[in-house]
Parts: structure tokens; sequence; C-alpha cells
């Protein structure tokens, strides 16, 4: 117990207890971006495995056979739940590529923001898509 | 002496590469390509929603040697940052971060990403030519 709580706060030691509580560090921001980067990332272990085992399972099938199951109640879910996770994982990542290589002030910001339209485009896309196939009209 | 004239280092002919740099640099250029599979996967699910014929363009291409090449390479890179992403996670704990466990944790992630691609495609492949043959 007492091993692992020094081992948690090793890195934190320095900061004052207020610092430490408030949790923003000194540029007052990050934080939110590093735990909602680390929370997708673990949300996306199973969501990526089930994936790529419903993707084994549709090889070869056809376009009725995959509609079909895209349209199902729970692949529908699962497929909602991957895109969010993978859109809001990806823009962190690319930000942070950007914050990297980019270092003009504006053209980072652009692009920052350019990436997070296109993510967000890109996750309502395939929910979209996804809503079509499970609630669309049966003919 | 202008700065131009000193030798750049790391000396990039006679630098000696380490496991560790390559697989961390691996890991971003693997998330790059998941980005882009990850604008396949929204095409794909367009393009089913759509219909069979906007359908059929898809599958197409994905059907190609560059489709299966490109799916290839996107699998290896999904496993190879899922499970470089889990070594991550774990360092994020404050484990495993002394020399020697990077390095066994990172030959774990270099031979885990072959084998569950390797395991995935021989599962699809069979699932593929399963398919076929019940299709007759």
């Amino acid at each position: 117990m007492r091993a692992s709580r020094i081992r948690s706060t090793a890195v934190t030691q320095m900061r004052s207890p207020l610092g430490r509580a408030i949790g923003l560090g000194s540029a007052k921001e990050g934080v939110e971006h590093w735990v909602v980067q680390r929370v997708t990332a673990i949300a996306l272990v199973p969501l990526a495995l089930w994936f790529v085992a419903a993707m084994i399972q549709l090889t070869g099938a056809d376009f009725d056979t995959v509609q079909e199951w895209a349209g199902q109640p729970l692949p529908a879910i699962g497929l909602i739940l991957l895109l969010i996770a993978t859109f809001y994982h990806a823009a962190l990542g690319l930000q942070v590529i950007i914050e990297d290589y980019v270092h003009g002030e504006l053209a980072r910001l652009g692009l920052v923001i350019l990436v997070r339209l296109a993510c967000i485009s890109l996750a309502v896309a395939g929910i979209v898509a996804v809503l079509a196939m499970a609630l669309g009209t049966p003919d | 002496m202008r700065s131009a004239e000193r030798p750049l280092s790391p000396h990039l002919q006679i630098y000696r590469w380490q496991l560790t740099s390559v697989m961390s640099i691996l890991h971003r250029a693997a998330g790059l390509a998941l980005c882009a599979g990850s604008v396949l996967l929204v095409v794909w699910l367009v393009a089913a929603a759509l219909g069979p014929e906007a359908y059929r363009g898809v599958q197409n291409f994905l059907g190609s040697g560059i489709g299966v090449a490109l799916l290839l390479g996107w699998t290896a890179a999904l496993f190879y940052h899922l499970c470089n992403g889990i070594r991550h996670l774990t360092w994020d704990t404050g484990h495993a971060l002394d020399l020697r466990s990077t390095y066994i944790g990172g030959w774990v992630v270099v031979l885990a990403t072959a084998i569950l691609t390797a395991a995935a495609w021989a599962a699809g492949i069979s699932h593929w030519v399963f398919n076929f043959a019940s299709g007759f």
C-alpha cells in the first residue's frame, strides 16, 4: 500500500498540495487531454479486438450480409462506440503530432482545428451510416 | 567557426538504432496509418448504407492488390499500436520503466504483433474460403 503510494506520487511530489489538487500543471491545461487520450485508448482495446473479429467473420461476405450485420443492434452499438472512441483518440493523437512538428502558431492552431473538424465530420458520417442501416426503411 | 561546418549529432551514417526509439517512432507512424484506415472504415460504412452499387465500388478497391496490401498494413498497424499502447499504459502506472523491462516489453510487442496479424489473416482467409464454398 505504502510502496504504491510513494510510486504514484513520486513524479508530482515537487508540486504544492494545492497545485496537485487542482491538477492543471504550470500550463493550466493538458491534463484533460492526457486523461482522455488514455481513457479512449483503454476503451479501444476491446472495441478494436471486437472489430477485427467481426471483420474476420465478414471476410468474403456479400453486400446483403454486411448491411444486415451492421444494422443489427449489437454490431450497430459496437460500431458507433468504435467510431466515437477512434476519432476522439485520433483527434488527440494528431494534435500532439501537429504540436510537435508545426512551429508557426497560426498554422499550428489552424491545423489542430482542421483535424478536429475532420474527425468530427468522419465520426458523424460513420454514425449516420450505421444508424441508417439499423433504422432504415425496410423495403 | 560557422555552425554549418560542424558534424551533426547523432551521426546518421554510423548511428546504431535502438529497439526502444524505433518502436517509439513506429507507434506514432502506426497511429497515423490507423487514421487513414479509419477514413477507409467510414467510407466502407457509408458505402454499405448507400447501397449495392456504392458498396461494390469500395469492395472492388479493397479486393485489388493495393487494397489487400493496405488492409494487411492496416491490420499490422492496428495490432502494433494496440500492443504497444498497452505497453505505454503500463508505463503510465509507473511500472516496467527500467531499461531491461522496456526491451523485454518491446520484443513481446513485436512478437505479439506478428502473431496476431498472421492469426487474423489466417482466420480471415479461411472464412473467405468458407463463404465462397457455401455460396455455390
